[in-house]
């Protein structure tokens, strides 16, 4: 049995300090270990795309990578992304008014692969969208609504930045 | 779906590493960005006794110029700095070029181009774009510190010319000359996927236009990347035409490879592949080398 490793990590802003065994996969110790279950797991290796979070501000396979690896860095779940069911972020609000999901397995995946997405493309073509959630796999959409809700949220955080820019 | 138990090792330095590695050849494996590795672990493909992360190593990380414009980069380097690095764009447009065919968004955040390299997956694009890029590795042991060019550190199927003890530290690529093109083409199931055929390509020509130099390394063909030598052969020494392209892509495909048969494409498709591809690298090759007069 190999040894305990201390690691801390802060979690959507919260530092956590916990004993890990090297071999627990990061993804799980966010669903087993904080009881952050907002990020699913699928593959287990690293083609589905549900597991994705933002590792140090960048999306990354959290299935592939070691909890332990995690020891001093940043990371980002959906939790993070709101508070409670009244004020979600635009980009969960535009997923629901355009039906860009029916069993919803694999929206934490889109949601966080497209927030650093939209933050480097705020106005993105129709092209780029498609590349950049070509990493994450959903068998329901057929991606068309996926599509039409990043247009929506880019607009809506357009209009939210020119709002506080007022 | 969940890796057997291992130990885990951090190094505080490259020597530190060595050394360990040095002692354990047999049982440790790297971990760099993990992005081939853990998927074979959670397989239990892979099951290592040691792991050695050496995603400290701050020495492996970084990016610069030689004295004779060539580039230098650590084995650390991750494939969203290659991808964004203005001085690799600008001194190895291939790789450049070549970056966003890898994985996807969340795996070039993570992934390692020394990983990459020494991995050595067949379809991967590195391995081939090395080739084509006349690139030199250098990879130290506690022992001994050695360069191996690109052409020999590829010897098999997931197979490198590492010894045990030895690890992959430093990539070179030697500067463009000046009347050069360069091309990259694949074609995947689906974006992102690893190539069914993916082909680099580098054209030198000389002051009169002369082909001095082609480089038509294909992926997704063979145990490796694939040298296409006859087409190359082919073409050195003549004034490139349209034709001449035409017919080296077909020498390319008929002579040069024996592409594998398996449940993604059989051989004659990936035969169809790269005489397509081929003659679209050559083509683009051409096109951008000729701009440089």
């Amino acid at each position: 049995m190999s040894n305990l490793f201390p690691i801390s990590v802060t979690v959507n802003g919260v530092l956590y300090q916990k004993e890990v065994e090297p071999r627990l996969l990061l993804s799980d110790f966010l669903r087993h270990t904080l009881g952050l279950t907002g990020t699913h797991v699928g593959c287990e290796h690293g083609v589905c795309g549900v597991c994705t979070i933002l590792f140090d501000d960048k999306p990354a396979r959290s299935c592939i990578m070691f909890a332990v690896q995690a020891n001093g860095h940043k990371i980002m779940t959906v939790e993070g992304l709101s508070n409670d069911m009244e004020h979600l972020h635009p980009l969960q609000e535009a997923f629901s008014e355009k039906h860009a999901l029916q069993c919803g397995f694999c929206t934490p995946g889109f949601l966080m692969t497209l927030i650093p997405f939209l933050k480097e493309n705020p106005d993105p073509t129709e092209e780029q969208i498609r590349e950049a959630i070509s990493g994450n796999l959903c068998r329901c959409t057929g991606y068309q609504n996926i599509i039409e809700a990043v247009k929506l949220a880019a607009s809506k955080l357009q209009a939210s930045k020119a709002t506080v820019a007022n | 779906m969940k890796p057997a138990p291992f130990e885990y090792v951090v190094p505080k330095n490259l020597n530190d590493c060595l050394n360990f590695l040095y002692q354990h050849s047999e049982t440790a494996k790297i971990l760099a960005g993990g992005q081939s590795l853990i998927p074979t672990m959670n397989f239990r493909m892979a099951q290592p006794e040691y792991l050695i992360d050496i995603n400290n190593l701050n020495e492996l990380s970084f990016i610069r110029t030689d004295k004779t414009g060539g580039l230098q980069m650590g084995a650390l380097i991750r494939h969203h700095q290659v991808e964004n690095d203005p001085l690799i764009a600008q001194k190895a447009p291939l790789l450049h070029e070549v970056m966003p065919w890898i994985g996807h968004v969340q795996i070039r955040s993570r992934g390692t181009i020394g990983g990459s390299l020494v991995h050595a997956d067949p379809a991967a694009e590195l391995p081939s774009a090395m080739v084509a890029l006349n690139a030199r590795f250098k990879v130290k042991s506690k022992k001994k510190e050695r360069w191996i060019p690109a052409e020999q550190f590829f010897v098999g199927l997931f197979a490198t010319a590492l010894e045990p003890g030895e690890m992959l530290v430093e990539i070179a690529i030697p500067a463009m000359p000046l009347h050069s093109g360069y091309s990259f083409q694949e074609y995947s199931r689906r974006k992102g996927d690893f190539a069914l055929v993916g082909v680099a390509c580098m054209l030198v020509l000389d002051k009169n236009k002369v082909c001095e130099q082609a480089r038509l390394v294909y992926m997704g063909v063979g145990e490796g990347p694939v040298l296409a030598a006859q087409a190359c052969q082919s073409l050195v020494g003549k004034t490139l035409t349209p034709d001449l392209l035409q017919q080296a892509a077909k020498i390319a495909s008929q002579n040069d490879l024996t592409p594998p048969n398996d449940m993604h494409a059989s051989s004659a498709y990936r035969r169809h592949l790269a005489e397509v591809l081929g003659h679209q690298s050559l083509s683009q090759s051409l096109e951008r080398a000729e701009k440089s007069f």
